[in-house]
């Protein structure tokens, strides 16, 4: 397989339309500025990293695109709409998924059932669907199936779809979370540390699978503490630090940046 | 998509498409011991012995205490739904069961409905009722839902006793039996020189309506779409508004349809009672329903017919100790709970001689089904260590020896 090295050589930007654009955007949280002045853009294709020492805003960030919390100012809009008071559930139907920082699956439904839940908005079945086995709850049923068990099988999933996500270890746990993202068929995908206790194999294996949700035409907003899969995976990185948005640009540019340097990577050294 | 909660001009994004599966699935487990398969025919010689059970005994005591038993399954079930379900800790759902046997009750006697004329009242005047009581308060988190419904429970009971049109503390006397089309139970009915009196076919009735569709239809719910979002709701609120599931309506349609499976279920209770009162409906009926759901096992459907079936006909059996059965429910309870918290038959259980699922773990050498293949992960790898060292991050810990031979392993293979 030399499609890898080939997709590095060719891997320009190609920057689709424009789907999230995040303006000013605060939170406060009492007295606390967790979010203070964000703005960035996500395009078609993209992946963007937001990065920050622990406490810098990251995952309140996420809470606010994804309709979690109400921003105290700044807008969120996607595809242009403003989504800055939606709620999530409504958010996701409108293709923006997200996984959570510290797994949260289903733990009383199997792996199936845990995929199957994210096509609940485009399952067509009502109540007497349900109770008589209507030939169209069966056909729904059938389809969506088929389709959890495609996302599963293309996150590289390998263990029985019929356990109890409990059952499972705990990169598959993650690799299922993927799965169940991908399943509300979003066109932007906002994973909060997917790294997040996977070993250096399965490190690699999320770096290809991230490349690969790409390949499909998803945005990807990435919060991600792993520096290595950070700079390899992303093409712009927005950091922040108490709130505050102190750079956005390339990798590159945010390895040499001082500022970036100061704040977050200083800190590091210190310890 | 056609969905009135899409944005409009989110509605021209074209979205990505579900890959075909990619691996061959083991096929299901087929034969009688196939667990699925097994619980079913279970059922359905269960439900056989139930219909022949007055072959054996007609006595009218056995008759009368099964169909009260039968009509607590269904009652059961239908907090099941709520409880079990969608996690929502109702406290009054007897108030359901009183709404419907009040409802079928006044038309029956007031008005001169038959029993059937009844039911579209009866489950209009539930959804009616579930919709105002979980309207507004099922956008609370759930502590605050168990108040809410434990005064319900109590303002349907004294309001029931205070209004003329309920018959005030007395209740209602001589609900009919049912009659269909101007036939009734009460006629009672001969076939191959037996005789079914009406307390039978009333028996019959039940079993069919509280076992057959009330048993079988919440089962299948929770099979189907609104019962992977019942229980998403129950799991994780947050994760399941993240797929998309409006948690709000979630609930409410667990508690409406909750609301519904009492609410006939209480209709029938008012004819095999005959006689209702505000006494009937007290919160230690809500609380035994409970009861009978967390002891048999929340969300699963053979326990809570257990469950049911032994709160219900334990009394009977307990006669003895008059005042002290209760003492003895608790006691049972606490003992149940310590040695089986997830109840006497969990959701989860399957029977330990039914045939298992032995799936043999995809290799994890070689995936060539998958999106991530091998030598592109090699490459990742390669990647992340050249990035490594040059990047400021502390150092990696997770590089674990498996990995690392897993890798070399690979090396040798190509």
């Amino acid at each position: 397989m030399t499609q890898v090295t080939d997709t590095e050589l060719t891997d320009a930007p190609q920057r689709g339309e424009l789907l999230l654009s995040v303006r000013d955007l605060a939170v406060h949280f009492g007295g606390v500025r967790a979010v203070d002045g964000l703005s960035f853009d996500v395009h078609e294709g993209e992946i963007v990293s937001v990065i920050g020492p622990n406490g810098a805003g990251k995952t309140s960030a996420f809470n606010c695109i994804t309709g979690f919390y109400r921003p105290n100012a700044g807008r969120v809009l996607f595809g242009g709409e403003d989504i800055t008071r939606v709620r999530p559930s409504t958010i996701t139907m409108n293709g923006m998924a997200r996984t959570f920082q510290n797994l949260r699956l289903f733990s009383d439904m199997s792996v199936l059932d845990n995929v199957k839940t994210a096509m609940h908005s485009r399952i067509r079945q009502n109540v007497f669907d349900q109770l008589l086995h209507t030939r169209r709850y069966r056909a729904s049923e059938h389809r969506c199936t088929l389709d959890a068990r495609g996302w599963l099988d293309f996150v590289g999933f390998r263990g029985d779809e019929e356990l109890f996500v409990t059952q499972l270890p705990y990169g598959e746990q993650r690799r299922v979370e993927i799965a169940r993202a991908l399943a509300s068929q979003p066109r932007l995908l906002l994973l909060d540390e997917p790294g997040a206790g996977l070993n250096h194999q399965e490190k690699a294996e999320l770096m290809v699978l991230i490349r690969r949700i790409q390949q499909l035409g998803v945005g990807i907003v990435l919060i991600e503490h792993d520096m290595g899969l950070v700079m390899e995976v992303s093409e712009r990185i927005v950091v922040l630090n108490f709130g505050k948005e102190i750079a956005d640009g390339s990798p590159v540019e945010i390895k040499n940046n001082p500022a970036v340097i100061e704040a977050y990577l200083g800190a590091e050294e210190t310890e | 998509m056609t969905d009135k909660t899409l944005l409009p001009r989110l509605d021209r994004l074209s979205r990505i498409t579900a890959p075909v599966p990619m691996r061959e699935r083991p096929p299901a487990l087929s034969g009688l011991l196939a667990p699925k398969r097994f619980m079913s025919m279970l059922g359905l010689v269960l439900f056989l012995c139930a219909l022949l059970l007055p072959f054996i005994t007609a006595s009218p005591y056995v008759i009368s205490i099964l169909t009260s038993a039968f009509i607590y399954v269904m009652i059961a079930m239908g907090l099941n739904v709520v409880v079990g379900y969608a996690g929502l800790l109702d406290l009054g759902y007897i108030a359901f069961v009183a709404v419907g046997a009040y409802t079928s009750g006044i038309l029956s006697t007031q008005f001169g409905f038959t029993m059937l004329e009844t039911v579209p009242f009866v489950i209009l005047a539930c959804i009616l009722a579930g919709l105002i009581i979980g309207g507004p308060t099922l956008r609370l988190r759930s502590d605050y839902l168990a108040i809410v419904t434990l005064g319900f429970g109590e303002i349907i009971r004294i309001t029931a006793t205070n209004l003329e049109l309920t018959g005030g503390a007395s209740g209602i006397h001589g609900i009919p039996t049912w009659e269909f089309f101007g036939w009734s139970f009460a006629d009672g009915v001969e076939l191959g020189g037996i005789f079914f009196s009406a307390k039978v076919l009333f028996y019959y009735f039940v079993v069919f309506i509280a076992l057959g569709v009330a048993t079988v239809g919440a089962a299948r719910l929770a099979g189907g779409k609104l019962g992977r979002a019942w229980k998403s709701v129950r799991d994780d609120e947050d994760a399941s508004e993240a797929m998309g599931i409006n948690g709000y309506k979630a609930k409410l349609s667990a508690y409406v349809i909750g609301a519904v499976w009492g609410g006939v279920a209480g209709s029938l209770l008012a004819t095999h009672l005959s006689a209702i009162s505000p006494p009937s409906f007290e919160f230690l009926y809500s609380a035994l329903v409970l009861m009978a759901v967390v002891l048999g096992g929340m969300g699963s459907t053979p326990g809570v017919i257990i469950g049911a079936l032994f709160v219900s006909l334990a009394p009977e059996f307990l006669r003895d100790f008059a005042e002290w059965r209760y003492l003895i429910f608790g006691v049972l309870l606490v003992v149940v709970m310590i040695f089986r918290p997830a109840g006497l038959w969990p959701a989860n259980y399957v029977l330990p001689f039914l045939k298992k699922r032995v799936v043999e773990p995809v290799a994890t050498t070689n995936i060539p089904w998958a999106a991530v293949s091998k030598a592109e992960v090699a490459a990742a790898e390669a990647e992340l260590d050249a990035a490594a060292p040059g990047s400021p991050a502390a150092p990696r810990a997770g590089q674990s020896p498996v990995a690392d031979q897993d890798a070399t392993e690979q090396g040798s293979r190509q």
